[in-house]
């Protein structure tokens, strides 16, 4: 069996060179997966058979001579995307039964690209969490201590990657569900430009903030999916015309960046709020790092940034609001039995369907929107979200990319904020500003603390997503944090 | 003293546009197929599907906009009217709140009394159609059909400027009129193509401020439109006359009584909690998609009815019937441009008499529109070309225009037939005279009557003349040789 912490390029070159075959990952992965995902469980369920006949696809093209960056690479699904004909719960029971009647456009864009899917990944009830504890489907454990949480929304994503059970995971992130799992479980995780990566069948929890994205072991291997999902897709209004040069071009250079003289932006509001001082040593060490490979630090400030989370809340929960108006009963999804009326199937169907954080938000939601309230929350925090905007833009005239921490600390014990609401959504206080403001950040391994990973944020201007995988590849370059394994 | 009451209605008419795709999918728009056939998954709100504007709709949106001089936004958005029910699949209708496509404007409708009365438009803005709830097909079940779920709808909205329900029903007849000659909807009232929502109130004459208003709801004839607002005038005028209060609420016209009823209490109003949709960008009109629009725009109804009057002396009343339905003013324009060579002074207005009279009494008694008016505008232009040229009599015309609307055949040939089936009138002076000789012969008594006096008699002798012609003699000659020989 090959080791299941190679990365893609690695194992491009067994499989191009015929040390071993798709079909024998897929094996490998699925035994791995047998053993260890009742532990962790990352996966919610395996597609066993079509991931064996695209094994056996990718095999037959290799051996016809295809060269292709991803063909029979195995990669998990967030649950959040639908897949044909396949199950796509969205961590919710009331889409426990649903089978998606299309694939969403990066699951088919991968799937063009050749990668093997394995399986669908665990995630917080519609993607609203940070610790993956809200899936109605059971906790996702972290891989580097099981009794403590992988966070979220992506949590089985990240899991599944840190735990050698997947080469690489889709994701989505719309306050942080990308950054902070990929920072809590050692693995290097992007969110990219909002518009980037098309969100048709991508289940909407907040459209205006729901990015795709992509969790591997390095950015190298970060861009090589980035790549082959990323680009213009005619059916999502807000996917954006722009190419796919700018990742050709870093692909191309074998992740090196162009100019190694860039410029990084520390912001102080960032830094102030850092409690952890374990932290804070790991992340100037990564600043000592970027300096010896010839980038330039300096202070900058971003003075809104703790508006971030009660405007994200507002206008998050607001659009959830109505984006989950249509699990109502009626077409499809879970149905409450019994019901005499109209409002009854309502009521019990959602009641039954959703579990107490959806309703939260729903509730939170319905009630920003409301007459006489808009004004006061919701035209408010999209005033927050212009003035956080302009910050970034103003922030980004001098500076090239900031660098942060991605969450408040080390993975929490699972249970340990349980009924502290404020204290779980204070886990996105550094991922959701840039998500308000539709930059492209990521998150990269930076160093330990107590034996547990922590992440480092990297923060860039609109479609600088290249640029940051860059930064990325070369901290990874000259570092080994991201090659470090979880005892399992 | 006797209180006056003034009579004040504004309307809000919905246009549905007639594109060939709907307004957020691709799925077809074409009526009368049978149920969820024309729905695809963006229409049944499927998780994770995304709307995508369809240009056409919007075009359409734009020439109305132009065609009532209207202000139009450089920038108009979408928003999302929240409310459950289960014929709406995504639990709120996509529609246009703060910024609709089409500004202000104003039309200038002609009344039954003959004058001008300008009516204000506020705003015209697009929006999708809901599906459509079923409610007596199967006992005790509710079925729902979602072909009609996204169908392209133009709302259009007036001030309250008109005072009467004939005012009303003009103005309704005048937005037909319009929108069907701009061919953005095919104006079919009883398939549901164009409804009305009527609100209605009563002052004292000489107060500046509205009264309370009642709103009628869904009425899809210029008739009944008249008939639900003649109603409200008299239950509302007994109200206040009785010192009571007119309830702000939502009423139901029933053609059958003749009467309207409430439908919902609308003392609090709906909250609807509109907010921006997240997931359609604004829509951007620039210079030259305005061009475009103004390029492809037809001849409006009032330039059409000037033209004809003008150029083909038709009377402003034929002119003003003609132009209620653009197909027949269609099809007058191609009779007249097939015989644009050798067209005879009085062509155009034989082509409206015949269009005004047969056409249109053939086409209430097939039951068909004029788009599919089986005599095709060649056929139509040689029939008033030969009766014109005296070829053809009145009542040769009459049979031979049933002959071939009958028939639908728009290979025949009008000279021919008129050959074949010996229509053509007697002229020959010498045939004509031994048939008026014959009459007077045989009927010696009326014509001693005839001599003594009773001038009256002429129209026997015609009338036996063109009965032994078998109609193809010419009255009028008929007449003057009969006077000739009985004057003797």
């Amino acid at each position: 069996m090959p080791d299941p912490y190679l990365d893609i390029r690695e194992l491009r070159t067994l499989l191009d060179g015929g040390q071993c075959s798709a079909s024998e990952l897929v094996e490998a992965h699925f035994a791995r997966i047998e053993h260890i995902n009742p532990r962790l469980g990352c996966y919610l369920r395996l597609h066993e058979q079509a991931a064996r006949d695209a094994a056996a696809d990718a095999d037959a093209r290799i051996a016809q001579g295809e060269r292709s960056p991803l063909l029979g690479i195995p990669i998990a699904h967030k649950d959040i995307f639908c897949t044909k004909g396949e199950l796509t719960t969205c961590g919710s029971k009331i889409l426990e039964h649903w089978r998606a009647p299309y694939d969403a456009t990066i699951v088919e864009r991968l799937a063009q690209a050749g990668v093997v899917v394995l399986g669908k990944s665990n995630m917080d009830e519609f993607a609203m969490g940070s610790s993956n504890e809200n899936s109605a489907y059971g906790p996702v454990a972290n891989p580097w201590d099981e009794s403590r949480v992988p966070g979220g929304s992506s949590g089985g994503s990240a899991a599944a990657v840190a735990a050698g059970l997947a080469a690489a995971a889709t994701a989505t992130d719309t306050g942080g569900s990308i950054r902070q799992p990929a920072s809590l479980c050692g693995v290097t995780g992007i969110r990219p430009t909002y518009g980037r990566v098309s969100r048709f069948g991508m289940i909407a929890f907040a459209s205006s903030l729901d990015q795709a994205g992509v969790i591997a072991r390095s950015a190298y291997d970060v861009a090589l999916m980035l790549r082959a999902m990323a680009g213009f897709d005619t059916r999502d209004s807000t996917s954006n015309e722009r190419g796919v040069e700018d990742l050709d071009d870093l692909i191309a250079n074998d992740g090196a960046l162009s100019s190694a003289n860039l410029r990084i932006g520390l912001p102080r509001e960032y830094m102030d709020a850092l409690k952890s001082a374990g932290y804070a040593a790991t992340l100037d060490a990564a600043r000592c790092e970027l300096e010896s490979l010839g980038m330039r630090f300096e202070d900058v400030s971003l003075p809104s940034t703790f508006a971030a989370i009660p405007a994200y809340y507002v206008l998050a929960c607001s659009e959830a609001s109505s984006n989950l108006s249509r699990f109502d009963g009626v077409r499809y999804g879970h149905r409450g039995e019994d019901a005499e009326s109209l409002e009854e199937v309502y009521r019990s169907s959602r009641s039954e369907g959703f579990g107490a954080e959806v309703k939260r938000r729903i509730l939170t939601g319905t009630y920003c929107l409301s007459y006489g309230y808009y004004d006061a929350y919701y035209k408010k925090a999209m005033r927050v979200r212009r003035v956080i905007r302009d910050e970034f833009a103003r922030a980004f005239e001098s500076v090239d990319v900031l660098l942060t921490p991605s969450t408040p600390g080390i993975a929490f014990k699972r249970g340990e904020l349980a009924g502290d609401h404020i204290a779980m959504y204070q886990q996105d206080c550094f991922t959701t500003p840039a998500a308000l403001a539709g930059q492209p950040c990521l998150s990269m391994p930076c160093g330990f603390d107590g034996g547990l990973p922590l992440g480092a944020q990297l923060i860039g201007p609109h479609f600088s997503d290249a640029r940051l995988l860059g930064v990325a590849h070369a901290f990874q370059q000259a570092t080994d944090h991201h090659r470090q394994r979880p005892a399992l | 003293m006797k209180t006056h009451w003034e009579t004040v209605i504004g309307l809000e008419v919905h246009v549905q546009l007639n594109t060939a795709s709907k307004l957020f999918s691709g799925a077809a728009t074409e009526f009368g197929a049978s149920p969820n056939r024309q729905a695809c998954g963006i229409d049944l709100g499927l998780p994770g599907v995304l709307p995508v504007l369809n240009a056409d709709a919007l075009k359409k949106a734009l020439r109305f906009g132009i065609a009532i001089d209207a202000e139009i936004p450089e920038y108009s958005t979408f928003d999302r009217k929240n409310y459950l029910y289960p014929d709406l699949p995504k639990g709120y209708q996509t529609s246009q709140f703060e910024h609709p496509v089409v500004g202000t404007g104003r039309i200038v409708v002609e009344t039954e009394e003959g004058t001008s009365l300008p009516v204000r438009i506020t705003r015209a803005h697009l929006e999708e159609d809901a599906g459509k709830s079923i409610h007596d097909a199967y006992p005790g079940l509710t079925a729902l059909d979602f072909n009609r779920s996204g169908m392209p709808l133009l709302e259009i909205v007036t001030e309250p400027d008109m005072r009467s329900p004939a005012q009303a029903a003009a103005c309704f007849r005048h937005i037909h009129r319009l929108v069907t000659h701009l061919r953005i909807c095919d104006g079919n009232l009883s398939q549901g193509s164009m409804r009305c929502d009527a609100n209605i109130s009563l002052r004292p004459a000489g107060q500046d401020t509205l009264g309370e208003r009642a709103e009628l709801k869904n009425i899809n004839s210029f008739r009944f439109l008249e008939q639900a607002l003649e109603y409200e005038v008299g239950r509302q005028r007994r109200l206040l006359e009785s010192g009571e209060t007119v309830k702000r609420e939502t009423r139901q016209f029933d053609h059958v009584s003749g009467t309207t009823k409430a439908m919902r209490g609308k003392e609090l109003s709906d909250d609807y909690r509109y907010f921006p949709c997240p997931d359609l960008l604004p829509v951007h009109v620039d210079a030259h998609l305005l061009a475009e629009v103004r390029r492809d725009m037809p001849e409006l109804p009032d330039a059409k009815a000037e033209r004809l009057m003008r150029e083909h002396e038709v009377s402003a009343d034929d002119a003003a019937r003609l132009t209620s339905d653009p197909d027949m003013v269609d099809w007058l324009d191609a009779a007249l441009q097939a015989m644009s060579d050798d067209a005879p002074d009085g062509l155009g207005q034989a082509l409206s008499k015949l269009l005004l009279g047969q056409v249109r009494a053939s086409l209430n008694r097939t039951q068909i529109d004029m788009a599919s008016c089986p005599v095709t505008p060649t056929q139509g232009a040689m029939l008033a070309l030969r009766n014109l040229d005296g070829t053809l009599s009145s009542a040769g015309l009459r049979d031979l225009f049933r002959v071939i609307w009958d028939a639908g055949d728009a290979s025949l040939n009008v000279d021919a037939l008129i050959e074949e089936q010996g229509l053509a009138q007697v002229r020959d002076t010498s045939a004509l005279a031994e048939l008026v000789q014959s009459v007077i012969d045989a009927n010696p008594k009326q014509v001693e009557q005839y001599r003594q006096g009773q001038t009256r008699l002429l129209g026997f002798f015609v009338g036996q003349v063109m009965r032994a012609s078998k109609g193809s003699a010419d009255p009028k000659q008929v007449s003057e040789m009969l006077r000739e020989v009985l004057g003797e």
